[in-house]
């Protein structure tokens, strides 16, 4: 790292700014932060912006206009190292429903000037646009992965964070599983770590918000449920959720869909 | 019982810092460095054989085992590292003046005091090939106390024989063969081309008293394997140097497993006779 | 504890001949045990029901302990149900056992202070320095995975520094399996339902009492605190037969002989194919063995860039990546990831440590949340040998 500070920009699509308040609540770590990069820019901490190239670009959001799409390619231009953050800028988010539905139709329902909505067809991960050198995943991210991204960041170091599923949080911390001890129908085993496994914890079901886990297999999970006794229109809504969009959840609801039929 | 009834065991995770002294590039992805412990006290606990390694760290990032290049009489631990991985990423922008950190040495070397007046057949392949190198040097060193030495190594593309000058200086030696072949030559390449064990047609092996010494793709040491078995030489006078993912390098961790052996403790260089029945199933 | 008892020296199972006397511990006096080990300064984790399950947690009252508590478990499920019994330790075990209290789900290894970028640093070995503590209600399959552990964490050639801190102040207060649930299997295994083995005191719970058992100078010297009867020759021939019973009564079992070699020759057996497609590759099976060691090792730098933890966690061989270096998995399939596991377990297992990976507790079984159950998975492979896929 040279003697300059590194520039690091927060970028915001389609998003309910949820996963940069993440970072804002880090309030220990905010000022060492502070100390080690310069915020660039961050409009939601400061309205002053300069411009880039920045060293480290977080991205919040996911593409839903054809200006979205224009805009990522500028921020990737000036972007040495590109993070994406949280479940929209990785999956599309919750807003990617809208994908398996008739945009043209919700637009007439919700808006009182549908002229006047200019919109693409599908919420998009960034990643669907652009080259992503690293994904960060959750609704909304958590604050110890930021920090465990960015302090990798900052000693040059590419980012390390866990692939596998939430089960093994649940272990570690000593939740008794909720799907094995209460039958509460649980997303956890295909569902990626980082969130500490919270939802178990609280004795409900984990639903998912952090996306799949690397090589899951939610076919043999939802298969599971049904055989429990979960309905299959209950089964979907667990699938086509804030991950939905993603194809290891997408492609097994496409599936399960047209077998209903 | 109390805590002092347990042994005071010797914590052997603790890296000791040493400063890169110099930094040899092999082209873009490999890079030779020569480290010295910043303790020169600590040097003995880091005598080695060649093909034992250490686990390289880099301060705050984390650790890759690396195979020890230099000579073990050398006061300086070469390590020749391809630049690969998270770690290695990181490795790659140190340059001389820079400290890492070393723990080692761990693993098995390879059988050399064992195999002195034996003919040795080295059969390498790929980018790498560091755990054999340091070898081979060993050997030239030392020379009137081993026979014929036949090098047989192959590279995919010609661009990818970063060793280049050292093969010069190998097939400069007396009573030593060196074959260098690639499977897409260039236009200035002027050995063979085609895979690694089609060399093996070319050399004279005298089964009852040769070593081999593979190091390389999985895949290379297989079809190696196959020749050597037809060509009469024994499994238990075969020795492979083989990878795997390594944490704790003393056989705690779990990662490196390959059927019953811990590739860190055990290897990671085995006698074929050792590991036989599990090398070569995919996947395991 | 001595060092000699978790240094191999096997201790005389209840009931055999060679073995102390046994002593008479009526249920009322169960708290004087208690007591006892809390005036000898110790920290007593012992069951108790806690978010729908059984976990080992600080004991001040024998009241905390689950009195007429029951298990059920099978495939994929657990469920506690409370009874009019009044039995103290009729709940068999839960997902966690002991393991966590000595081979720590996350343990800091290191303190690394660094000059910064390129420069020196310093590491120091961090030792956890844990309060006394004594195990009570110990199950045998916990027993033999705790010996398993010792074997693996301190008698190999690097001893490790931090499960030894964990380990050395260790009292273990077994109880012996009068129930068995449907996923044990300890018998065949070797393990149970009587402990045998690594323990200070063994009590078998029958009808108001414990028949105890003493392993140790340590546990002779606690018991004699107490002073307690002799427990009769009747009481030790109805201890005799209740573990019989438990023992007659397990549904599961593993052939110990042939295993390895049968599960070495089958390692393209389709059965692996078949079983991939129900595995989530979640890791709970790993997780809540007794015996499973993997962890991972890394780095947890400061934002600062002033220092670095090196901290190790519970990893599981069903992690992705698992066998991944620089971007080559060894096993990209959740088949290879389940056959590493089985025949790890299984097989090579012995061939490292002298003995199977495997305890019999079947939690495995029952904390799989899709019920994948590896005797039926062994089962399967024995009765077609030689299939490849």
């Amino acid at each position: 790292m040279t003697a300059q500070k590194p520039k690091l920009a927060v970028f915001k699509f389609a998003s309910c700014d949820g996963c940069q308040l993440q970072l804002l609540n880090l309030e220990d770590e905010l000022l060492p932060l502070a100390e080690r990069v310069e915020f660039a820019y961050f409009l939601e901490a400061s309205s002053r912006a300069s411009d880039g190239p920045w060293d480290v670009v977080l991205v919040e959001g996911s593409v839903t206009t054809p200006h979205d799409a224009e805009r990522i390619r500028k921020i990737r231009e000036q972007a040495k190292f590109l993070v994406t953050i949280g479940a929209c800028a990785t999956s599309g988010g919750i807003q990617a429903l809208r994908n398996v539905a008739d945009v043209e139709s919700w637009k007439q329902q919700v808006y009182p000037h549908p002229e006047w909505i200019e919109t693409l067809a599908t919420s998009t991960p960034i990643a669907e646009y652009v080259h992503v050198d690293a994904e960060i995943q959750g609704c909304p991210v958590a604050g110890e992965q930021l920090l465990r991204v960015l302090s990798r960041l900052l000693l040059g170091a590419t980012p390390d964070l866990p692939v596998a599923s939430v089960c093994a949080e649940c272990k570690r911390r000593e939740t008794t599983c909720v799907l094995v001890a209460r039958a509460i129908p649980c997303m956890g085993p295909v569902t990626r770590a980082g969130c500490g496994a919270i939802c178990p914890a609280l004795g409900r079901d984990c639903y998912g918000c952090f996306g799949p886990a690397a090589d899951a297999n939610p076919a043999s999970l939802v298969r599971h449920f049904e055989a429990s006794g979960l309905s299959r229109t209950d089964a979907l809504r667990r699938l086509r959720h804030i991950n939905g969009w993603r194809r290891e959840f997408r492609t097994l609801a496409d599936a399960l869909e047209t077998s209903r039929d | 019982m109390n805590a002092r009834a347990v042994q005071t065991p010797p914590i052997a995770m603790l890296p000791e810092p040493a400063v890169i002294v110099a930094k040899r590039s092999f082209g873009p992805e490999i890079h030779a460095y020569r480290l010295r412990l910043l303790d020169p006290t600590a040097r003995p606990r880091f005598d080695f054989l060649p093909g034992q390694f250490n686990m390289v760290y880099a301060p705050g990032v984390g650790e890759v085992a690396i195979s020890i290049s230099s000579d073990p009489d050398e006061e300086d631990l070469e390590h020749t590292i391809r630049i690969v991985g998270r770690t290695t990423r990181v490795i790659d922008d140190l340059e001389a003046g820079d400290v890492v950190g070393l723990r080692g040495p761990y693993g098995n070397g390879w059988p050399l005091r064992e195999s002195r007046f034996k003919d040795l057949l080295v059969v390498t392949g790929g980018l790498g090939c560091a755990p054999v190198t340091g070898a081979i040097e060993y050997v030239f060193r030392r020379r009137a106390s081993f026979g014929h030495v036949t090098i047989l190594h192959g590279v995919k593309k010609a661009a990818d024989l970063v060793h280049h000058s050292r093969f010069e200086a190998w097939r400069r030696e007396p009573n030593t063969t060196v074959l260098l072949t690639a499977d897409q030559p260039d236009r200035a390449w002027r050995d063979r081309s085609g895979v690694v064990t089609e060399l093996f047609e070319e050399v004279e092996i005298d089964a009852g008293r040769t070593v081999v010494l593979m190091c390389g793709p999985e895949v290379m040491m297989h079809y190696a394997i196959r020749h050597l078995r037809g060509r009469g030489v024994p499994d238990d006078r075969v020795f492979l140097s083989l990878e795997r993912n390594m944490k704790c390098a003393v056989g705690l961790c779990g990662h490196c497993q390959l059927g019953p052996a811990f590739v860190c403790k055990d290897g990671p260089i085995f006698p074929l006779a050792k590991v036989e029945r599990f090398f070569g199933v995919p996947g395991l | 504890m001595s060092d000699a008892s978790w240094g191999g020296v096997t201790q005389p199972s209840p009931g055999h001949p060679e073995a102390p006397p046994a002593q008479w511990l009526p249920r009322a006096q169960l708290q004087g045990l208690l007591d006892a080990l809390l005036t000898r300064g110790y920290r007593v984790l012992a069951p108790v029901v806690r978010d729908a399950a059984l976990h080992f947690d600080e004991l001040k009252s024998v009241a905390e302990l689950p009195v007429g508590w029951r298990d059920e478990q099978g495939p994929g499920r657990y469920r506690l149900a409370h009874t009019d019994a009044s039995h103290v330790f009729g709940v068999v075990h839960g997902p966690g056992g002991i393991k966590r209290h000595v081979f720590a789900p996350r343990e800091p290894l290191l303190q690394i202070e660094m000059d910064g970028p390129g420069q020196g640093f310093r590491a120091q070995a961090v030792i956890p320095a844990p309060p006394r503590t004594a195990l009570l209600g110990v199950r045998g399959c916990d027993l033999a995975g705790l010996a398993m552990q010792d074997r693996i964490f301190l008698h190999d050639r690097f001893p490790d520094p931090h499960y030894a801190a964990r380990r050395a102040g260790l009292l273990l207060i077994a109880v012996g399996c009068t129930r068995a649930v449907a996923t044990c299997f300890c018998a065949s295994m070797g393990t149970g339902p009587a402990p045998s083995g690594h323990y200070d005191v063994a009590l078998t719970e029958v009808e108001d009492g414990f028949i105890a058992h003493t392993g140790s100078d340590a546990g002779r010297d606690l018991l004699a605190a107490l002073a307690l009867a002799r427990a009769g020759a009747a009481m030790l021939g109805r201890e005799r037969e209740a573990y019989a019973s438990c023992a007659g009564s397990m549904q599961r079992s593993l052939p110990r002989e042939a295993l390895r070699d049968l599960l070495y020759e089958n390692l393209s057996h389709p059965r692996f194919d078949a079983v991939a497609a129900r595995c989530l590759s979640c890791a709970n099976c790993t997780m809540v063995c007794p015996t499973c060691f993997c962890h991972d090792v890394r780095d947890e730098p400061s934002l600062d860039g002033a220092s670095s933890l090196r901290v190790r966690d519970w990893d599981s061989c069903f992690n992705p990546e698992h066998a991944q270096v620089h971007g080559l998995n060894f096993r990209p399939h959740v088949r290879e990831r389940y056959r590493q596991w089985l025949v790890h377990k299984l097989a090579s297992w012995v061939d490292q440590f002298g003995a199977s990976g495997c305890v019999g507790c079947g939690r495995c079984i029952s904390w799989c949340p899709v019920g994948i159950d590896l005797t039926e998975e062994v089962a399967a492979i024995a009765a077609a040998p030689g299939a490849r896929s």
